[in-house]
């Protein structure tokens, strides 16, 4: 039998893992994206007998961390052969092709599985002057989607560039970068955003297509709502000295040293919904959170125009000292006015007297 | 833009200009009344001393009439302290006022504010049950009355709910609180929320005029 058209379970066999090591590895997924216990054995028949799934991964306007977060696994694990299992029929940076043959490959895919693949895209799309800030072989990154989404089955934006238009989209956002639901709207659009995202979500969205044929539940913004309906700041583990009132308010300070809550230092935890706090990067070893620094909150939309990482969620925009003084001058003018309108009422009732 | 950044952008400057326009209005427009003339001798000298004293006397009801109204200043005791100390020794309230004075200052923990926002938010309460059950208070009570309860009690409960995560989302309740405190801000001038900035005035200026007529502060 020929490799690509090897079931998971036989292809997982072959590479000599256990139906146990299978069944925790859908156990684990089953409880991250909040599946019943008693889905599981079905969610494992249903992944064992999913056939290679042909995968179409776009790079457009963004800077490949995306790629490395997604690439970046130490042990031969059963996610790792989850990604090794997807048939990715193309991804710029991976691939030896290049030029013409590349673009043959994407034609190929496209071609073969019209209508049933699923593109991954990393990065976002200019608008601006038809799109002409981003194109690939002659061809602008907005036309480029276009084609493709046409015969996917399901669109995955990875990261917060594809997801949301990210720091290509940032102000003044020169290029007109959004993410792609805001081209593509007669296709399911998945986003997992983050600056990078989480390997593990890639893992439960994948693995989540392969066995039930479709993508996972999500919140409004698209996202899985598995891994992204708490806020950091619900999941923290500094959480605790935020109930206590313990603070770091410098990046040396006692309370620094002893791990306490970064709020005041700017950490964006209470307004970004992500699973960093449980799921960690580098499998498990840490988040940033737990390195010292607060959440920049790279999982939510426009979150590099959010006034700064280092200013206190609580921090408001006041406005200008001018608008004030002249709210001021005119609150004085308004008083005056009344002043003058009351005692000429005085003088009309009394007469002058 | 979402919610959040609305409520702490625009929504929080219009409030403000709205806050500093009325509140500059309401106290130049008093200031500058023709005032009373008082045509009769004065009985006694240091009618000042009378106004000061009137600060203070007026600050717990006369003694014949505690057992009366004594409940009903604790209620308000425990309201305008509580309102206080939230605003002052709550982390982000101080984080929130740091921004724009420079410094920050010693604060109270989390679960302590918490209580004080609990037994605060009781006390608005009952001080409207009272005023809906006590016949005389409800027929005198009007629409500002209602609407400053409003504005008062909806920081502190929309404030609790943030803290204590009861939004499906933590942003919108974040946002919905700083959007009830900036209504808070915008009715502030025009409504009885101003006796903050007259409750200083009218009780010296009764305190002087009893003082000069020679009665008690």
């Amino acid at each position: 039998m020929k490799e690509h058209d090897l079931t998971l379970g036989e292809e997982l066999r072959r590479q000599g893992i256990s139906r146990r090591s299978f069944m925790k590895f859908c156990a684990g997924v089953a409880s991250s994206m909040a599946i019943p216990a008693a889905m599981v054995p079905a969610m494992a028949d249903s992944l064992a007998q999913a056939r290679r799934q042909s995968v179409i991964m776009m790079a457009y306007q963004e800077c490949t961390g995306c790629l490395e977060s997604l690439t970046r696994s130490f042990a031969p694990t059963v996610e790792n052969l989850i990604f090794n299992f997807v048939s990715l029929d193309f991804q710029h940076t991976l691939q030896a092709a290049a030029g013409d043959q590349a673009i043959e490959a994407i034609e190929t895919a496209m071609e073969e599985n019209w209508g049933k693949y699923l593109l991954l895209v990393d990065g976002s799309i200019p608008l601006k002057d038809d799109g002409i800030y981003s194109v690939s072989h002659g061809q602008s990154h907005l036309d480029s989607l276009r084609e493709l989404a046409e015969g996917a089955a399901a669109i995955v934006s990875i990261g917060t560039c594809a997801s949301f238009g990210g720091v290509g989209a940032a102000k003044p956002n020169p290029t007109g970068a959004v993410g792609v639901d805001e081209i593509i709207t007669d296709k399911p659009i998945l986003n997992v955003p983050g600056c990078p995202p989480m390997p593990e979500v890639m893992t439960g969205v994948l693995t989540s297509f392969l066995a039930f044929g479709a993508l996972p539940e999500v919140d409004r913004l698209k996202r899985p709502k598995a891994f992204f309906a708490d806020t950091i700041h619900d999941r923290c583990y500094r959480r605790a000295f935020y109930d206590q009132g313990k603070f770091a308010y410098s990046f040396d300070d006692e309370g620094a040293r002893k791990g306490w809550c970064l709020y005041p230092l700017g950490c964006k935890g209470p307004i970004t919904h992500n699973a960093c706090a449980t799921l960690k990067f580098n499998q498990g070893v840490s988040w940033p959170i737990q390195s010292g620094h607060g959440c920049i909150g790279c999982s939510e939309p426009d979150f590099w125009d959010k006034e700064g990482f280092y200013k206190p969620l609580s921090a408001g925009q006041w406005g200008t000292a001018e608008g004030i003084a002249a709210a001021a001058a005119a609150g004085v003018a308004l008083g005056a006015a009344s002043a003058v309108m009351s005692r000429r009422n005085q003088d009309k009732i009394s007469g002058g007297k | 833009m979402t919610l959040l950044d609305f409520a702490r952008g625009p929504a929080m400057q219009i409030a403000i200009i709205i806050f500093v326009v009325g509140i500059v209005w309401r106290l130049v427009g008093v200031w500058a009344l023709r005032q009373k003339k008082d045509l009769s001798e004065a009985r006694q000298k240091g009618a000042w001393v009378g106004g000061i004293k009137g600060l203070f006397v007026h600050a717990w009801p006369y003694k014949p009439f505690v057992p009366k109204v004594g409940a009903q200043y604790l209620v308000g005791y425990v309201i305008h302290l509580g309102l206080f100390i939230v605003l002052i020794f709550g982390t982000p309230h101080m984080l929130f006022f740091a921004d724009i004075v420079g410094f920050t200052w010693w604060t109270l923990p989390g679960g302590v504010i918490t209580a004080v926002a609990v037994v605060t938010t009781l006390a608005l309460f009952i001080a409207l049950v009272k005023r809906l059950v006590n016949p005389v208070q409800r027929m005198i009570s009007n629409f500002d009355d209602y609407a400053t309860w409003f504005v008062t009690t909806a920081p502190f409960v929309t404030g609790l709910m943030t803290t204590m995560n009861m939004w499906p989302h933590y942003e919108t309740g974040l946002a919905i609180h700083l959007l009830s405190v900036w209504l808070l801000l915008i009715y502030f001038p025009f409504g009885k929320l101003m006796h903050s900035f007259w409750f200083v005035v009218s009780r010296y200026t009764t305190g002087s005029r009893f003082a000069r007529r020679g009665g008690m502060a």
